[in-house]
């Protein structure tokens, strides 16, 4: 592969090397990254925040700190968070009017991490409100559009990092993934988005969605670039109680091991009806590739993972409409201008700064786990759950990875589901099992359909095998160049 | 009243289950790092997660758990080995996350019972549970007119939940048993028990039934009783009313209740109509509580001996009466100075340990209580207190003489010993000494002996005052006595 010319489109390694190698600094790549930014906003939309000087000062830190020799893989390389993690002083706004003022005194986990690791901050990225759409219609600050047409939904939530990251704006980003809300996104817009193990990443500082399937993780162009940016962002957080006391990873540790003897699972439920013909070949030919590189198909079946939609529809909002509490105008965050009452004062801060999905699930959350409808709902809701985990945990005995499309179709145009919330929700019906079971995932991209639009390879593996994850997507993209295409006007 | 109330209880039993928050003394909070202290400035000790900011999570404090496990230990329940921990859903301006973290399906503590002496009986209650939760913070609808102040230094403070079944009969019954439960609290070391300070605050649940029905009736919950005569006063005045309701013809409606302790009456705060669904299920940001076998070990082997055990082993030791032990052990500061001034005593035994606790009881008690001081702080320690029972015992001091050291001591007058040699107050009794003085006090008063001789007895004690005067106090009654006895010829004519 030919490397690019042009050190600021590089992938984060590429950059990474380029700037140990002194061929260009921090602030030269922060500066054009900023004005290509400022260029692609009116089209894309991918920002909520862009913070040129907070950039800049960073950049210039990151190259002394170069040229006195302390620097790591990310140190100088530009990157986004998505904005429903907690920026020391810079805004977040969940991409609600909720938030729309509101900066936090205090870094999430994963973007203290990446700060230690010499990253430069340029901005904040749009997503859907709280983090639910699978589509980004649903941003209080607009939607983001699709680089590769914008005529097209990204996906969501984590839209805005994954536009920014196709669209070449920066090399690599942060997302949460609660249902699929990296990988969607990434299948859409042709870049890699990977989903951690849950408890990897710690959710200190991620405003809480659902907080027993948030997990933070990365999007960059390449597997490889993905690992770079999950050592930099995992780790153990006495924060967060559910965050998990492993020892330290190298997850690019596993990169070169050859995919000879790779058992690959292919679930009987991810191919079939309702597939995308566009989206079936294209998966059809990077099996081909794989067994071309050693690997081999074993046909498994995941009979409840049928039932990941409805339970992620009682779980999601039943956690979502307790997290969200929170938001009731009296300490934080928009209030209404007049009210009478205490009821009043709630019922309208949260009636004005709330958009219709998140009090579509709100009302949904409450309803699950109301009197008389908790044991129905939640409590069945969360046996199903166990019966998926061991669906999966059946398959990993017969294949170290499972296979299939990260979506049914590629993305859609504008409008074209929000009027049918199910239909918007079956979007996510290959990518919520991983929350719900909390194992690993990552959306790599395959090919494009005819119309020209990214299509999406997911590949998961069992509790914390995301090295073998990263090896598997590698190895791939070492013989495919899906990954590096970009859409018109972003090379 | 009293004939009335009698007539009431002829006909009306009274059941009464209670629910106590006992504020556990750990430093910071159970789920966030702020300090749990009491009268900081309004929401000084509120962190990011006492606030609730967006992103923050909860963190068990494991110094809670612990208090949990040894109130556990200490009522013999059962301690699970997994409990969850569950959001309680409600909006309320002092509830900053818009839910309570709690325990609802699976407490920490399930059973176990409390005994106590209740009159000349001993009474137990059965526990239900023990859960943990967080507090909230506080509304401030004084101070700000037109506007309400939140005070959030309170919320997430540890708090233990511990619930009762219906097992009391009388508003006195109650009363006996949250003062049980108040003094294990503090005994093991778990609470504070301010009451002022909100540390130890009881709800009540009332109900009353025709004698002699199964049934239990129609109950009211009485919220907020922060100290015992509320406590005692509002299931009094609750009784009344549900009794004189049920006669008129009316029916209980299940309700909370707050008490009004200017009017002495309860008044209604929301009727289970209106009653909120909380919505309860388990918190995803805590996983679930797991206690092992080692860890309760752990915590079973750092225990004291308990008030129960302790005043049965005073009561078998010491022959002393169900009475004295309980009263020496109203508290674990009362207890250790009972043992201390034990082990300082030449000879512990029955008469040493009865002495201890009159004084203990007595003057201790009495000057304590006028300065306001606690036992713990005592300005007589326990070894000066045993070195005073010693001088009475060995006849050293009489007990007049022992109030007059004891006031000293108190004063801060120095050592027992010092005291009755700077004083003179030792005793007489020399034989020789106490001789010379009868036989002057007879050469003396020729009249008052004849009239003793002429039969009258008070002559007699005529003649023991005049020789303890004589002797300015000093001589030990007993030998003057004996001694006025033996001179005078025995009895009277």
């Amino acid at each position: 592969m030919p490397a690019p010319m042009n050190p600021v489109l590089d992938t984060l390694a590429g950059l990474s090397a380029s700037l140990a190698a002194k061929r260009v600094s921090s602030v030269e790549v922060t500066t054009a990254l900023l004005a290509r930014i400022e260029r692609a906003q009116p089209a894309l939309n991918a920002f909520v925040t862009v913070d040129r000087e907070g950039a800049l000062a960073q950049a210039r830190a990151a190259d002394v700190l170069r040229a006195q020799g302390g620097a790591g893989a990310l140190t100088g390389v530009p990157i986004a968070h998505k904005d429903v993690l907690m920026t020391d002083g810079l805004r977040t706004t969940c991409g609600s009017r909720m938030l729309a003022q509101f900066t936090a005194p205090y870094d999430a986990f994963v973007v203290a991490g990446l700060k230690r690791a010499g990253s430069v901050l340029v901005g904040k990225t749009n997503m859907d409100e709280f983090a639910m759409g699978s589509s980004n219609e649903t941003s209080f600050f607009g939607p983001v559009r699709n680089p590769w047409n914008t005529a097209f939904v990204p996906g969501g939530s984590s839209g805005g990092s994954a536009a920014a990251v196709a669209a070449r704006l920066v090399p690599a980003a942060t997302g949460t993934d609660t249902g699929g809300s990296i990988r969607q996104p990434a299948a859409l817009t042709g870049v890699c988005g990977l989903k951690p193990t849950y408890g990897v990443c710690s959710r200190y500082g991620l405003v809480a969605f659902a907080s027993s399937l948030d997990t933070p993780g990365p999007f960059a162009r390449t597997a490889q670039d993905c690992a770079l940016m999950l050592n930099a962002m995992a780790g153990h957080d006495p924060r967060d109680a559910t965050s998990l006391a492993r020892p330290r990873e190298d997850y690019t540790r596993e990169l070169a091991q050859p995919l000879a003897g790779l058992r690959i699972g292919l679930p009987r439920e991810y191919f079939g009806a309702g597939i995308d013909a566009d989206v079936a070949a294209a998966i059809d030919g990077a099996l081909a590739e794989y067994r071309k590189l050693g690997a081999t198909t074993v046909d498994i079946e995941l009979p409840a993972s049928r039932l990941s939609v409805p339970v992620y529809y009682v779980i999601a909002p039943a956690e979502a409409s307790s997290n969200l509490s929170r938001f009731d105008g009296v300490r934080y965050g928009h209030r209404a201008a007049d009210y009478d009452s205490l009821l009043e004062l709630y019922a309208k801060s949260r009636a004005e700064g709330f958009g219709a999905e998140v009090k579509r699930r709100i009302l949904i959350g409450t309803y699950v786990l109301s009197h008389g409808y908790y044991d129905a709902y939640y409590l069945k809701a969360q046996q199903v759950r166990r019966l998926i985990a061991d669906d999966f945990q059946r398959a990993f005995a017969r294949c170290d990875v499972i296979m299939g499309a990260t979506t049914p179709s590629a993305a859609f145009e504008f409008g074209a589901k929000s009027s049918d919330p199910v239909q918007m929700y079956l979007n996510d019906i290959f990518t919520i099992a991983g929350n719900l079971t909390g194992a690993p995932a990552i959306s790599i991209p395959c090919g494009f359909t005819r119309g020209g639009l990214p299509i999406g390879l997911q590949i998961q593996a069992n509790h914390f095998r995301e090295a073998r994850l990263i090896n598997v997507a590698h190895q791939y993209q070492q013989v495919t160049d899906w990954h590096a295409r970009a859409p018109e006007g972003s090379q | 009243m009293s004939a009335r109330a009698d007539a009431l209880h002829d006909h009306w039993e009274v059941v009464i289950g209670l629910e106590t928050h006992t504020q556990l003394s750990t430093a910071s909070k159970i789920f966030s790092g702020a300090s749990t202290a009491f009268g900081a400035p309004p929401n000084a000790q509120a962190s990011a997660v006492d606030i609730a900011l967006p992103g923050v999570l909860p963190v068990l404090n494991r110094g809670a758990v612990v208090r949990a496990i040894r109130f556990g230990v200490a009522v013999g329940g059962t301690i699970h080995p997994r409990s969850v921990f569950a959001r309680k859903n409600y909006f309320y301006p002092d509830l900053p996350k818009g839910y309570q973290i709690s325990q609802y399906e699976i407490p920490v503590v399930q059973g176990g019972s409390i005994t106590f002496a209740f009159g000349d009986a001993q009474r137990t209650v059965q526990l239900t549970r023990a859960h943990l939760e967080e507090d909230a913070g506080k509304s401030l609808h004084e101070d700000f007119s037109g506007m309400t102040g939140i005070d959030l230094n309170r919320a997430g403070t540890p708090l233990l939940e511990i619930v009762t079944e219906p097992d009391m009969r009388s508003a006195a019954e109650a009363v006996a048993y949250a003062k049980t439960l108040h003094t294990l609290v503090r005994w093991i070391d778990i609470c504070d028990g301010n009451m002022q300070e909100g540390s130890f605050r009881c709800d009540a649940n009332v109900s009353v039934r025709p004698r002699g029905q199964a049934a239990l009736g129609t109950r009211c919950e009485i919220k907020n009783l922060n100290s015992f005569r509320f406590l005692e006063k509002a299931i009094e005045f609750e009784v009344r009313r549900q009794v004189e309701l049920i006669e008129d013809g009316g029916r209980v409606v299940q309700e909370t209740r707050l008490y009004d302790s200017d009017n002495d009456e309860t008044r209604p705060m929301r009727s289970k109509e209106d009653a909120q669904d909380y919505r309860y299920f388990p918190d995803p940001d805590l996983p679930p509580l797991a206690i092992d076998d080692a860890w309760i070990a752990e915590v079973r082997a750092a225990m004291p001996e308990l008030p129960q055990a302790m005043q049965a082993r005073i009561v078998a030791h010491y022959a002393l009466g169900v009475q004295d032990a309980a009263a020496l052990t109203s508290s674990r500061d009362s207890a250790r100075y009972f043992e201390a001034a034990m082990a300082a005593l030449p000879v512990a035994d029955a008469t040493g340990a009865k002495l201890v606790a009159n004084w203990m009881h007595g003057e201790l008690a009495a000057a304590l209580h006028r300065a306001g001081a606690d036992i713990a702080d005592s300005p007589v320690p326990a070894h000066a207190l045993a070195q005073l029972v010693a001088r009475i015992r060995d006849d050293t001091l009489s007990g007049k003489m022992a109030k007059e050291v004891f006031d000293a001591l108190y004063g801060g007058d120095g050592g027992v010993d010092a005291i009755i040699d700077a004083r003179g107050l030792r005793q007489i009794s020399d034989s020789g000494a106490i001789a010379t003085i009868v036989d002057g006090v007879l050469a003396a008063n020729p009249a008052i002996v004849a009239e003793y001789r002429a039969g009258k007895e008070k002559a007699f004690n005529a003649l023991v005052g005049k020789a303890m005067a004589a002797s300015r106090g000093k001589a030990n009654p007993a030998e003057v006595n004996a001694l006025l006895r033996k001179k005078l010829g025995g009895q009277p004519a």
